[in-house]
């Protein structure tokens, strides 16, 4: 009987649980850290962090190319594997891209007869070209089964190195207005949240989502189910890669612009990001929105203390900190979910 | 001796210490003895070799016979050379021919078995446990195995041999004792007994459980197996399901059961030999070739093949259907697909507060459910079960024995692999044998009987 009624009040709690969505305990932690940033402003800058309508808008646009990166490692993770190589794929795509964007008023075009392109070609160049790099990654781990983590480390070195060799380590400039146009105002966010949109409801609704995280939560399971497991791990480095390569395109047109250093460490940002979302790197749990809050958490932590004016260097040393105390907040969740 | 899951292996683990007994004690040398861990069986003289090897790959057989015993010279670093020179002298002892400085994952598997007898031995035991010693072993590797036991018989151990085999008992024991059921049945001297003695002794048991078993209008061959072979695990496998027929699959463990459901749902494909279904040829390259030809697969083991752990009972029913059906342009029809799932689950009266529980939560018998359901919602004509009821309460298996026979009405051509003979022998239309890769013997229903069964299954 008293058994019966404590499974009962278990289940009671699990069920009331479940109706608050996951991601408020990451929403939570957002505000919180915003509302020390307020608190520390007024006490120690004279002035208000969270009413001001300019920073906030920077955070975000400063976070959008993270962001669009973040979406595709987040479906990486789920699937129990990681993506190293997303920050040379930016540097790389952004190379490509800006090579056919150039306009014909630039005296130093890198291809003088492919100037004055309309935009889409080099969009489609970028993305294409990052698409290429993460459909490589997912052959390699599909067909060689080495561990994502040392197939997309390949990349990350040799996507990098390729960045160097395209222009042999000259910067592209140069760039058509159409082209920087993507870069300007408002558009890095419009198209960060448009592909996290696409993708919250492809992992949701979609069967290409659910097999995603089935092949998180157990691969062999998904296999014996009937998933073409190997071709379903190429789709989703691929887009993962693709995405990469779009972030790379934005970014080349933020800073009309393209140099074979950009991109570097954004992976860690991008994974750092999914996973302060709650995303398990164990695979099969994760959500798009709870990277977009964990994008945002990231932007917020860095704006903050150029805003309280701490030494870039404490800068690091903290982010760091927050990243493992993420994971170890995840481990220690999964721990208690066993017993 | 016994039957799978008789209790051999655990009674042999608390003699080496690993398990600790809740009651009776253990006398070595007339002296009652409470063994705390397997080191502690060690220096009491009692050595366990175990069935699957613990052999550390990637070190030397020297360092794997000696570790945390390494000969050590003035400096305290080990001393390399004594190493050698003691096993060696210890190889020479059981004439045992092979490098010291090789690395074990060089090793064939008799000869891992061999450094591990030879590891056993170097600790001067006085009690040395084999559990199923030969199960890799070929024909001349046992001769030689057997030659060193005699040898340690004579140098005064005593030793403790669990097999499968009955006419290895014949040749190297002197005594044998049965277990069934975790129980003890008896001990004789073997030249006292004959093989059948020992059958009768291994499944004497009443069968009182009931089973829900119809006869059915059995129909056309629906599966056709021709001489399917996977080189190295099982060999020459043919035979036949019907519509409505409940074949059993029965064999010991490593007899090769599992590995041939797994061969004809394509996890491993075929080396050779064919697979017909409704009389025409298919070739099965992996489970999703496998699900289109309308079968399915509930695997022996839920957590590690069956169960998505972390995800809820709705994702882990939906899984296998989502294939080829459900799913417009990609977007999975949610509230049509749920429907079907709360009423699959209704049906197969799983006990839970809603489907949005993780399936981790739920008890072995209902994550069961939820996995036959994921393989009902496909309509399968052929259905493969692999020890659908181990690990299972009796309330629930009674259950799945009666879906398992409401689906042989609806004339789903069924195989059921299960180590419980009275499950084989109580749902079984036919039961087929395995032993050793091999099929031994096709039984119908009213010719099979535990001892024949066991008889084909034990050789």
């Amino acid at each position: 009987m008293s058994t019966n009624s404590a499974a009962q009040a278990q289940a009671a709690a699990q069920k009331s649980a479940r109706r608050l969505p996951p991601e408020l305990n990451i929403f939570l932690v957002l505000i919180g850290i915003a509302l020390v940033y307020e608190i520390l402003g007024w006490i120690f800058v004279g002035q208000s962090f969270l009413m001001n309508p300019q920073r906030l808008t920077i955070i975000i646009l400063q976070v959008s190319v993270i962001g669009i990166i973040a979406v595709g490692v987040t479906q990486v993770i789920i699937t129990g594997g990681i993506d190293l190589s997303s920050g040379s794929v930016v540097g790389m795509t952004a190379m490509f891209t800006a090579s056919l964007a150039q306009a014909s008023t630039w005296p130093r075009a890198l291809y003088p007869a492919l100037t004055d392109m309309p935009v889409i070609v080099p969009v489609a160049l970028g993305i294409g070209v990052g698409l290429l790099a993460g459909f490589i990654n997912g052959q390699l781990i599909a067909k060689t089964k080495i561990p994502p983590f040392i197939a997309t480390l390949g990349m990350m070195v040799s996507a990098r190195g390729i960045s160097k060799w395209y222009t042999k380590g000259q910067p592209v400039s140069g760039l058509t207005e159409q082209f920087n146009f993507i870069g300007t105002g408002i558009w890095p966010v419009v198209i960060f949240l448009v592909v996290a949109v696409i993708f919250h409801i492809a992992l949701r609704y979609t069967r290409y989502g659910k097999f995603t995280y089935a092949i998180g939560a157990n691969v062999q399971a998904a296999r014996v189910s009937g998933i073409n497991v190997e071709s379903h791990l190429v789709k989703v480095y691929a887009i993962a890669g693709a995405l990469a390569g779009l972030a790379g395109v934005v970014t080349a047109a933020r800073a009309q612009t393209a140099q074979a250093g950009m991109g570097v460490m954004y992976e860690l940002d991008a994974i750092a990001a999914t996973v302060i979302g709650g995303t398990s790197l164990a695979g099969g749990v994760g959500r798009i929105t709870g990277t977009v809050i964990g994008t945002v958490i990231l932007g917020v932590m860095t704006s903050g203390f150029t805003f309280l004016r701490v030494d870039a260097f404490y800068q690091e040393i903290v982010k760091g900190i927050i990243i493992v105390a993420a994971v170890v907040v995840d481990v220690y969740r999964q721990k208690k979910r066993k017993t | 001796m016994g039957e799978n899951g008789a209790g051999k292996s655990t009674l042999m683990k608390i003699l080496a210490g690993i398990y600790t007994p809740d009651q009776g004690e253990v006398l070595l040398k007339g002296q009652k003895i409470r063994l705390q861990s397997p080191l502690d069986a060690l220096e009491n003289g009692i050595a366990m070799i175990h069935q699957e090897l613990n052999l550390m790959p990637f070190m030397t057989v020297a360092e794997n016979i000696w570790i945390r015993r390494e000969p050590k010279n003035r400096f305290g670093f080990v001393d390399h050379g004594e190493m050698h020179r003691k096993t060696a002298a210890l190889f020479k002892r059981l004439n045992i021919v092979m490098d010291p400085e090789t690395q074990v994952r060089d090793l064939s598997v008799a000869n891992r078995q061999m450094v591990e007898i030879a590891k056993a031995v170097s600790y001067e035991s006085d009690v040395l446990i084999m559990d199923e010693p030969t199960s890799a072993l070929t024909e001349r590797e046992v001769e030689h195995l057997f030659t060193i036991i005699r040898d340690l018989r004579a140098q005064g151990i005593g030793i403790v041999y669990i097999t499968h085999k009955m006419n290895e008992l014949f040749e190297i024991a002197d005594e044998f004792s049965v277990f069934r059921d975790g129980k003890y049945i008896g001990t004789h001297a073997s030249i006292d007994v004959t093989r059948d003695d020992i059958i009768r002794m291994m499944v004497g048991r009443e069968i009182t459980q009931m089973f829900p078993k119809e006869e059915v209008p059995i129909g056309d061959v629906v599966l056709s197996v021709k001489n399917l072979t996977l080189k190295g695990v099982f060999h020459d496998v043919s035979f036949d399901v019907r519509a409505g027929e409940i074949l059993g699959l029965a064999g010991l463990v490593g007899s090769g059961r599992s590995n041939v459901a797994e061969t004809i749902f394509g996890v491993t494909p075929a080396t050779s030999g064919s697979i017909e279904i409704n009389g025409k040829p298919v070739t099965i390259d992996s489970p999703n070739t496998a699900i289109r030809h309308r079968m399915a697969f509930l695997t022996e083991d839920r957590k590690d093949t069956g169960c998505l752990l972390i995800l809820d009972i709705l994702e882990n029913m939906q899984i296998a259907v989502l294939q080829d059906k459900f799913v417009k342009n990609g977007f999975v029809a949610e509230g049509e697909l749920t429907k079907v799932c709360e009423e699959m689950s209704r049906k197969l009266r799983v006990k839970t507060p809603n489907l949005h529980e993780r399936i981790e939560n739920l008890s072995g018998g209902n994550q069961q459910k939820v996995l036959i359901g994921r393989w009902l919602l496909t309509h399968p004509r052929i259905l493969i079960l692999d020890e659908p009821t181990r690990g299972i309460d009796v309330g629930a298996k009674a259950e799945i024995h009666r879906f398992v026979t409401e689906l042989a009405r609806d004339g789903v051509a069924v195989i059921m692999i299960s180590s419980e003979m009275p499950e084989v022998l109580g749902m079984s239309d036919r039961v087929m044998v395995m032993h050793e890769g091999r099929v031994t013997g096709i039984l119908d229903r009213a010719e099979a009987t535990q001892v024949k069964v066991m008889e084909l299954a034990a050789q």
